[in-house]
């Protein structure tokens, strides 16, 4: 359904001067998705994420957001999505009740005593609500990041390295409460991330941009099931397994063994159709360990220029 | 848009910058009012020596309205600087702290939030004003009482006393548009800049630059001084003359109520067009 469509890049293309930050960019994001925008360093994540909320004029391409074209629907637009652009900046001379406050008024947001203490709570900030926020961490600051742009209730969510500088159990937090206002307040969530295990755990769909160009987009099961994954078989007798792997179509994916280890790239789905057969041929795997993630297929395409 | 020059001015308020030029105020003008408490007679004494034994004179020259008029004479000068703190900080602050990408992803327009900012730092001209107006007129009348105005344009003019609240409110007034022009150049300078000290200190250099050209002896400029906002900012002196010249005053009106247009609108342009890449 087009209603469905949240966001519909077209042909997106940011030049300053002879830089070309982003070129002929296309991306859709569905509703209910939890969307993982990747690429390296300079990959133009930042600039399309600026370009989305209007930051800056992109030179060529279309942006539509809840299927109204942005330019000329800018504040309809804005008034259903909530934001960090990099990392969350604030008044630092003003307390976050008065930043959240502020922020929350200018996007027609409640800005009651009660709400405002509700989403400092919901970020764990509510006894510090009376400190200015030049005196937060890092860490503080980008719970605060996610206060703020949950303050006005938006459908849509863009996040841009929300975790960043977050201690294990503060990313763990914004990843659950990622999780939870996608599943249980079917918010669309837009999430730009360095750190990859965090998309591959919590996005449901990503597109890989580098160099600021789409070098895959699909859901994150699709793009991680159809190429050969790296697997770890472990065995008590790596010479018996390589005997029975020899008689097989699989002997091709043979890559190198270790001490107790069998390391192939296979098609995934093979995988269980490779270990039973070693069982059936009496060799004992004692594991067997896809090592096949993100990371792996983020390198491959970004190094590889696609793939 | 009434929102947002309330946001912008609690944000303005709450700010230690911006109670410099309260402060200041607040400090200067008792100092003048003290030393001219314990010092007047002798000042008004060495104005009057020439015609003292020519006159009798009666009543109290020495009075609340001259030393507002002394003040106002005195400090002007000081003021734009004051009034720069705020107004070069506004939108160069926002790009320095980051906050412009907190800002302008809120559903309101940039002409609203650049508009709202002019508002704001016009309110906080005004309110500077209405300070200075309150201490140098308000309290000098209460600690030195009220009486006929003496004024020095060229001549020794003498107000009467019921002719004189009109000419300090027509002269706060004018000091308005004069005021409003020093804060629309810094607010321009912010727009350009993402740094408070670059529009602070580029203001009052074009100031004092400007200043400086109009002085010279020289055609070519004496010619252009004209049409630099300098050279009409202390034109609120014109309404303790008699007569006014009221053709100069609207001239001069018209010149620095062109700068405030014209430097806002130039500013509005830029900050529509600006890429936020801080």
């Amino acid at each position: 359904m087009v209603s469905d469509q949240i966001i519909e890049v077209r042909g997106l293309t940011k030049k300053f001067k002879s830089l070309v930050a982003v070129n002929n960019l296309d991306l859709n994001v569905y509703r209910g998705d939890v969307f993982g925008f990747l690429g390296p360093n300079g990959a133009g994540k930042s600039t399309t994420i600026r370009m989305l909320l209007s930051l800056i004029k992109p030179t060529a391409g279309t942006i539509k957001i809840f299927g109204m074209p942005l330019n000329g629907n800018r504040e309809k637009i804005l008034r259903k999505v909530g934001a960090i652009v990099e990392k969350p900046d604030f008044y630092m001379y003003l307390s976050a009740y008065k930043n959240l406050e502020i922020l929350g008024r200018l996007s027609g947001a409640d800005t009651s005593k009660k709400k405002i203490m509700e989403m400092l709570e919901l970020v764990g900030l509510a006894k510090r609500y009376k400190s200015k926020v030049k005196t937060y961490s890092h860490g503080m600051k980008q719970r605060l990041g996610i206060a703020q742009a949950l303050m006005h209730d938006p459908e849509l969510i863009i996040l841009d390295e929300p975790t960043t500088g977050l201690d294990p159990q503060g990313m763990k937090e914004i990843r659950d409460l990622i999780l939870y206002l996608s599943r249980e307040k079917n918010k669309t969530i837009f999430l730009s991330s360095h750190i990859l295990r965090e998309v591959e755990i919590i996005a449901s769909r990503m597109i890989i941009i580098n160099k600021g160009t789409t070098q895959v987009e699909g859901t994150v099961d699709e793009l991680l099931n159809t190429d050969k994954v790296s697997v770890t078989f472990e065995t008590d007798d790596v010479e018996k397994a390589m005997n029975v792997l020899n008689f097989t179509m699989w002997n091709k994916c043979f890559k190198t063994k270790e001490k107790n280890q069998l390391i192939l790239e296979m098609p995934n789905k093979e995988i269980a159709d490779l270990n039973r057969h070693f069982i059936e041929n009496g060799v004992n795997i004692s594991a067997v360990i896809p090592v096949r993630s993100l990371e792996d297929y983020f390198l491959k395409i970004t190094e590889g220029g696609g793939r | 848009m009434s929102t947002l020059i309330y946001v912008e001015l609690q944000k303005i308020f709450k700010k230690w910058r911006t109670y410099i030029g309260i402060i200041a105020i607040g400090v200067l003008v008792p100092i003048v009012q003290a030393a001219l408490y314990f010092t007047g007679d002798g000042y008004i004494k060495s104005l009057t020596r020439g015609f003292q034994d020519s006159f009798l004179i009666v009543g109290n020259l020495f009075n609340g309205y001259l030393v507002a008029n002394l003040i106002l004479n005195s400090l002007f000068i000081h003021i734009p600087f004051l009034i720069v703190l705020v107004g070069g900080d506004l939108l160069a602050s926002e790009a320095t702290a980051g906050t412009y990408r907190m800002l302008l992803t809120r559903p309101v327009s940039r002409f609203q939030v650049v508009t709202a900012k002019f508002l704001a730092g016009f309110i906080y001209v005004t309110a500077l004003l209405a300070w200075l107006a309150f201490l140098s007129l308000g309290v000098s009348c209460l600690i030195f009482g009220t009486g006929e105005l003496l004024s020095f344009r060229g001549k020794l003019i003498i107000f009467a006393a019921d002719d004189v609240l009109w000419r300090f409110a027509s002269a706060y007034l004018f000091a308005m548009l004069s005021m409003g022009t020093v804060f629309a150049v810094s607010f321009f300078f912010s727009s350009l800049v993402e740094n408070a000290i670059g529009p602070i200190v580029a203001t009052m250099a074009l100031i004092i630059i400007l200043a400086v050209l109009s002085a010279l002896p020289v055609d070519f400029l004496q010619n252009l001084s004209p049409y630099f906002f300098t050279s009409h900012m202390t034109l609120w002196n014109n309404f303790f003359n008699d007569p006014v010249d009221y053709a100069d005053v609207l001239r001069s009106g018209l010149v620095l109520g062109g700068h405030i247009l014209g430097l806002y609108l130039i500013t509005t342009y830029i900050f529509l067009k600006k890429d936020i890449l801080s």
